[in-house]
């Protein structure tokens, strides 16, 4: 801090309490919602303060889901949600890795052209693409199946390039050493580098399973069966109907089991998730 | 342990940039043969080349009588010694020493004797279940050099293995290897920019420049009699002081042509200029530009036809900058060049 | 294209190492965008039946939409809105956090987390404290004398959508703000003071100038962000009404597609999202060139 002004300090810590109220105001008022029973929401206005049907909402989420709107149990929701994070965020970065690991130490006929197609995926967001992406998992017969969910999504130009930055930032010595030992390509790549890059694939993996978790868009088209709804997609599934039939609290209570494990995994492995995020954007 | 040998070895580097070319070279077994050159001199590829972490584009090279030239390193059995150690830093001594061992095959056993051997010899047993980073420089050099001795290959090669330490440290771990490899008894090839590092450590030195072999030998051998202007001017510090044969007085030119005729340059060691007085003696007018004590001896550099020269002495003469100084070198004592930069004499 | 010193001298192993990276790419990436080029310049009969060669007939009859063209200026508006909002926030806070020595990270923590919540998610936590018979801010706007309806009121809509597209970016803007000013060492700051410059002349003098790489690099990635990564924002809130008002890019090729079954249109407005996301990624790219260089 370059001066001692008190005056200057307090204004800072006023800006960051405004600024964390703002931040943290909506999720409050999702969990206080959800505290509460349906009539508390008939008055026009929403309590502020928590009520006491946490248990009986939560339970109810959890074990049976709303039925009038056709959204199923969460708790299979949320075990579909982390098979899909999981899937997503291990699938990337081991198919990322291997392709780094090709690229940086071996020279081989068309490496740039393996480079520039992983490149282009970078272009190419699935919604610039959702038709025909939809119409190849379709003929693929991969909807309605954790397949269909996590393998369009797992080619990864970022993470690609990640390993490969950190690959080229290792000495050449160790390779150069390792082949003195008499290791091979996979022996070196299983003894040495996995090891050695622990913490870019932890922290990788703390920002893909948050992306894999939220995905949104992907799970509405390739899923019709409920048995494979995803929990965010089933939050607005619900919300849509709520609207005319006001249950507030359990919507609630949805959004706040669809928020809760990503915001976790962020808040415990922060250090790692400010990682991951400041390297795989360049 | 095994003799290498190189025949008619060159590496070409796509597009045509010649890195190395024509090197012959016969390394005798338990010799340690130090290549020396200033960078980009061919030493560090040549012996890449040898451990096989750079193709062979020209020539054989055989490691115990045996072609090596499509070998993997693995097959090679040879040991490596990085400059910046290469120590794989998530596994712990004892582990980054075992390491090649297992990948072989050696039984367990075998392993435990072995890298404790090696801990040993090099007094790193109390550090063989530290990480790497948690090593000083010359403790790292030490299990860089325990990796290779565990293994007991048919030679060491070293890469500059000195050349992350500082002065100090980098004189006791050359006396370290020097004292090792004399007990061990393993060919050893050994590459340095530093001549000192070179001209201490070596049985027979390789000079290389530009590619190519300028001169093979002991180091007196090299220091006493370099074959080119190259080797002449490389080896010795302060560096031999070379004088154009035209710009000499007709009286200096009678005592350089009666050792040999054609001469184009002389070379003069620092340590062969005088003050001594002497008729059959190469004759410098000079001026005193700068008095460089050095411990025992002193460096002057004086003036002479604008350019300048350096003398060693011993002691502190009593000269004082400016001063204009008579200095003598006995035509014994001077090397002669021809045009070409091939030694006469 | 760099790579080692030395290579393994593996044939066959780099393209099997290779394969599942590619066989993904091609299968999901490359042939369906490729598949998405050739039927924006096809058109299908309404029963499927029969497909023409229109050349670039389903791109001239977007640009003379009168949808399409809101569309564009419903994204434009909102993207810039979003990144300027979210950015000018988590600027602010950046700012006050690195004052703070022991409470920064506390607060930092505090501030990063919606980052994790899904946007579909954020929609909905939004929309239900605008929400028009039971929402909070709905209810105090209107105590105010504003008859807030953003299923009614285009512009209501608008700011909804914005500010719940912000509240989830201000984080990411936050964390790379807060590197940004870290790296600006304590020196020149210091020396600024000494200069006699006081905390809002230096901010302008010396800390934004220094941050503007940071700002132009946040600048792209939320307009990127905003136009790509709110369909659940969009769907969870506004659907792109009313009349079309929030119906942005990525939503409307989602529409035409998947409701309205206009393939050919859909494929249009796909090929023109791929150009535009490719020139942004050209922008990003030549930036953090320049940023190597500097």
């Amino acid at each position: 801090m370059v001066e001692n002004r008190p005056i200057l300090d307090f204004i800072c810590h006023l800006i960051l309490i405004v600024g964390v109220a703002i931040v943290v105001f909506p999720v409050y008022l999702a969990v206080i919602a959800s505290t509460h029973g349906a009539f508390d929401f008939m008055s026009g206005l929403i309590p502020m303060l928590p009520g006491d049907q946490a248990i009986a909402n939560y339970s109810t989420m959890l074990g049976t889901g709303i039925s009038t709107s056709g959204t199923p149990p969460f708790l299979p929701m949320m075990l579909n949600s982390l098979l899909m994070a999981l899937g997503v965020a291990v699938g990337k970065i081991a198919i990322s890795i291997l392709s780094a690991f090709a690229i940086v130490y071996f020279r081989f006929p068309f490496r740039a052209l393996a480079f520039w197609l992983i490149f282009i995926t970078l272009m190419l967001p699935v919604e610039v693409r959702i038709m025909p992406t939809f119409k190849v998992v379709s003929d693929l017969g991969l909807l309605n199946s954790y397949g269909g969910l996590i393998m369009p999504l797992i080619a990864s130009a970022t993470a690609t390039f990640l390993f490969r930055q950190f690959f080229l930032t290792v000495p050449d010595e160790l390779l150069e050493a390792a082949r003195v030992d008499s290791a091979g390509p996979m022996k070196f790549f299983w003894d040495i580098l996995v090891p050695l890059s622990r913490t870019n694939m932890a922290a990788l993996f703390v920002i893909l399973f948050v992306l894999g978790w939220n995905q949104y868009l992907w799970p509405l088209l390739v899923t019709t069966d409920p048995r494979y709804y995803t929990v965010v997609m089933g939050i607005k599934r619900m919300a849509a109907v709520a609207d005319s039939y006001p249950q507030w609290n359990l919507v609630m209570a949805g959004v706040v089991l669809a928020l809760v494990p990503p915001v976790l995994v962020v808040i415990f492995m922060q250090r790692l998730f400010i990682k991951g995020l400041v390297e795989t954007e360049k | 342990m095994a003799s290498i040998e190189l025949k008619g070895v060159g590496k070409t580097y796509a597009g045509a940039v010649r890195a190395v070319e024509g090197v012959d070279l016969a390394i005798g077994d338990g010799e340690l043969v130090v290549l020396v050159g200033p960078s980009g001199c061919g030493k560090s590829t040549l012996l890449r080349m040898i451990a096989g972490l750079e193709t062979i584009t020209d020539g054989t090279i055989s490691i115990g009588g045996k072609v090596v030239n499509k070998e993997e390193p693995a097959e090679r059995d040879i040991a490596m010694v990085f400059q910046n150690y290469a120590l794989y830093p998530h596994m712990s001594v004892r582990q980054n020493l075992e390491y090649g061992l297992k990948n072989r095959g050696t039984p367990r056993p075998e392993i435990d004797s072995r890298v404790a051997e090696a801990a040993r010899i090099l007094e790193i047993a109390p550090f063989l279940d530290r990480r790497p980073r948690q090593l000083s420089g010359g403790q790292r050099q030490r299990v860089a050099m325990g990796r290779a001795i565990v293994r007991q290959p048919k030679a060491f090669l070293f890469d500059e293995p000195l050349s992350n330490l500082d002065a100090k440290l980098r004189g006791q771990m050359r006396v370290e290897i020097r004292t090792l490899q004399r007990r061990l008894k393993t060919t050893s090839v050994y590459v340095t920019h530093d001549q000192l590092e070179a001209m201490t450590l070596a049985d027979r030195l390789v000079v290389m420049n530009a590619g190519h072999i300028e001169q093979v030998g002991t180091p007196t051998e090299l220091y006493d009699r370099p074959q080119t202007l190259f080797v002449a001017g490389f080896i010795g510090s302060p560096p031999m002081n070379f004088i154009d044969v035209a710009d000499l007085s007709s009286d200096n030119l009678t005592h350089v042509q009666a050792g040999a005729p054609g001469a184009k340059t002389i070379g003069i060691r620092p340590d062969g200029l005088t003050t001594t007085a002497n008729p059959q003696a190469i004759r410098l007018e000079t001026t005193v530009a700068l008095i460089e004590p050095v411990g025992a001896e002193s460096h002057i550099h004086v003036r002479w036809q604008n350019r300048m020269v350096v003398a060693q002495m011993h002691g502190r003469p009593g000269f004082a900058e400016g001063e204009a100084v008579t200095l003598y070198a006995d035509p014994g004592s001077i090397h002669r060049f021809a045009a070409d930069g091939r030694r006469i004499g | 294209m760099q790579s080692k010193r030395t290579v393994f001298p593996n044939k066959v192993l780099p393209y099997m190492l290779l394969l599942p990276q590619m066989a993904v790419t091609v299968v999901f990436f490359l042939w369906p965008a490729g598949q998405t080029l050739l039927s924006s310049f096809q058109r299908q009969d309404p029963f499927g039946l029969k497909t023409t060669f229109v050349w670039f007939d389903n791109y001239t009859r977007l640009f003379k939409d009168p949808h399409y063209v809101g569309s564009l200026g419903a994204t434009a508006v909102f993207s810039i809105a979003t990144a300027v909002v979210s950015i000018g926030m988590a600027l602010i806070l950046a700012l006050a956090v690195d004052r703070m020595v022991r409470s920064a990270r506390v607060y930092t923590t505090l501030i990063v987390w919606p980052y994790a919540v899904a946007p579909a998610v954020a929609g909905v936590l939004w929309w239900f404290m605008f929400n028009p018979t039971i929402g909070i801010f709905a209810f105090l706007i209107r105590k105010a004398g504003y008859d807030w309806n953003h299923t009614l009121h285009s512009t209501d809509a608008m700011i909804l959508i914005v500010l719940a597209a912000s509240w989830k970016q201000v984080s990411y803007n936050f964390l790379f703000f807060v590197a940004g000013l870290q790296a600006i060492p304590a020196s020149l700051k210091e020396a600024a003071a000494i200069d006699g410059a006081g905390p809002l002349k230096r901010f302008w003098t010396i800390i934004f100038p220094l941050l503007s790489p940071t700002t132009f690099f946040l600048l792209v990635i939320n307009v990127v962000y905003a136009m790509f990564d709110t369909f659940g924002i969009i769907d969870a809130t506004t659907q792109g009404g009313p009349a079309q008002s929030t119906n942005i890019l990525v939503y409307k090729v989602y529409e035409d597609g998947f409701i309205g079954l206009n393939l050919g249109s859909s494929a249009a407005q796909s090929a023109l999202l791929m150009i535009i996301v490719i020139a942004l990624t050209v922008v990003q790219f030549r930036f953090v060139e320049r940023q190597v260089q500097y």
